[in-house]
């Protein structure tokens, strides 16, 4: 199957760039949109900086790293995924997007498990945010309060971020499996990509932020 | 038009030099540096976004309208966050909040 080019593009060429270019521009908008919640995160991280180690210090290093781990995965199969249907390699393809969902998922449900974990420990911002221990002007509880507020809302987007993905992919694999995509059409693939790729930069840079920097105090 | 030249080679290497930072990086933070471990994570995060961008998201092929976009993206956030970041490094303390060592945003 061909592409068919829309009336406004010369060639199917140009009909690529223009989807690719216009990809990476909805990125750049993401990331100052990310950028606005990581600029209030280093303000207030500065001002209370002990109240930011404390919250941090209840963030579990080692399932963020699994999950780190498990984003990187899931990179790598989406990249393969781009690699095969541009070898006409369909069933490959749709495969490999199925593992990126399956990786997804994954990520989403550890997420989840330590999301739990801060609703038994009450570090859920709220009514019923509780945070014990020696206190001091810097050392609030409403200041760690307000980590865990910059925690969830972070994670939290990331997170809608890769159901969004996941959806996406689960689309793509379904259009794979149908024979609509080879190697001479197979823009959605590489776009979807692309934003998948950017999902998993924006976590390399949550993971230090909200789980490393504090760990070793 | 501008093809993929990556191989699936070029995806496995970087692969594994994305899991390689991410051991050192979580190796790193276990030791108190002071301020160094916040420069360490950041480096090693950018790197391992940079990448990402040039591999996985075909930057070395891409063309230089793609990276202009790409580069220009960075520099939107590099603009939001020295400006801000400058804005309360260099800002005269606020009364009263003198004993603190930095300005307090509340306050503001």
């Amino acid at each position: 199957m061909t592409a068919s080019v829309a009336h406004q593009f010369d060639d199917a060429e140009q009909q690529k760039h223009a989807a690719t270019l216009g990809m990476w521009l909805f990125l750049a908008s993401e990331v100052l949109f990310f950028g606005g919640m990581l600029a209030g995160y280093a303000v207030y991280r500065a001002a209370y900086s002990q109240a930011f180690a404390a919250g941090s210090g209840h963030l579990d290093v080692w399932l963020g790293t699994l999950n780190t781990a498990v984003l990187l995965t899931s990179s790598l199969t989406v990249a393969l995924s781009v690699q095969a249907i541009h070898e006409d390699r369909r069933r490959l393809a749709a495969r490999l997007l199925i593992a990126t969902i399956v990786l997804g998922f994954l990520f989403l449900t550890v997420k989840g498990v330590e999301y739990a974990h801060k609703y038994d420990e009450r570090l859920i911002p709220g009514r019923h945010f509780a945070f014990e221990g020696e206190q001091d002007d810097n050392l609030s509880a409403a200041n760690v309060e307000l980590f865990f507020s910059f925690y969830f809302a972070l994670t939290g987007v990331h997170a809608l971020h890769m159901l969004v993905g996941v959806a996406v992919f689960a689309v793509l694999a379904w259009q794979t499996v149908r024979g609509k995509y080879s190697s001479c059409y197979h823009t959605p693939v590489e776009v979807a990509g692309l934003y998948w790729h950017f999902v998993d930069t924006i976590w390399v840079f949550l993971f230090p932020l909200l789980y490393l920097i504090d760990s070793s105090s | 038009m501008i093809e993929t030249a990556s191989s699936p080679r070029t995806h496995y290497f970087t692969f594994a030099a994305l899991l390689i930072l991410l051991v050192v990086t979580v190796a790193v933070a276990q030791v108190d540096l002071g301020p160094l471990n916040v420069v360490t994570a950041l480096g090693v995060a950018a790197l391992k976004t940079f990448l990402i961008a040039v591999y996985f998201m075909h930057l070395q092929t891409a063309r230089s309208s793609v990276r202009v976009f790409a580069v220009v993206g960075v520099m939107w956030l590099i603009m939001l966050l020295g400006l801000l970041l400058n804005d309360y490094a260099t800002r005269p303390l606020v009364p009263g909040a003198a004993s603190s060592h930095h300005v307090d945003p509340d306050a503001l």
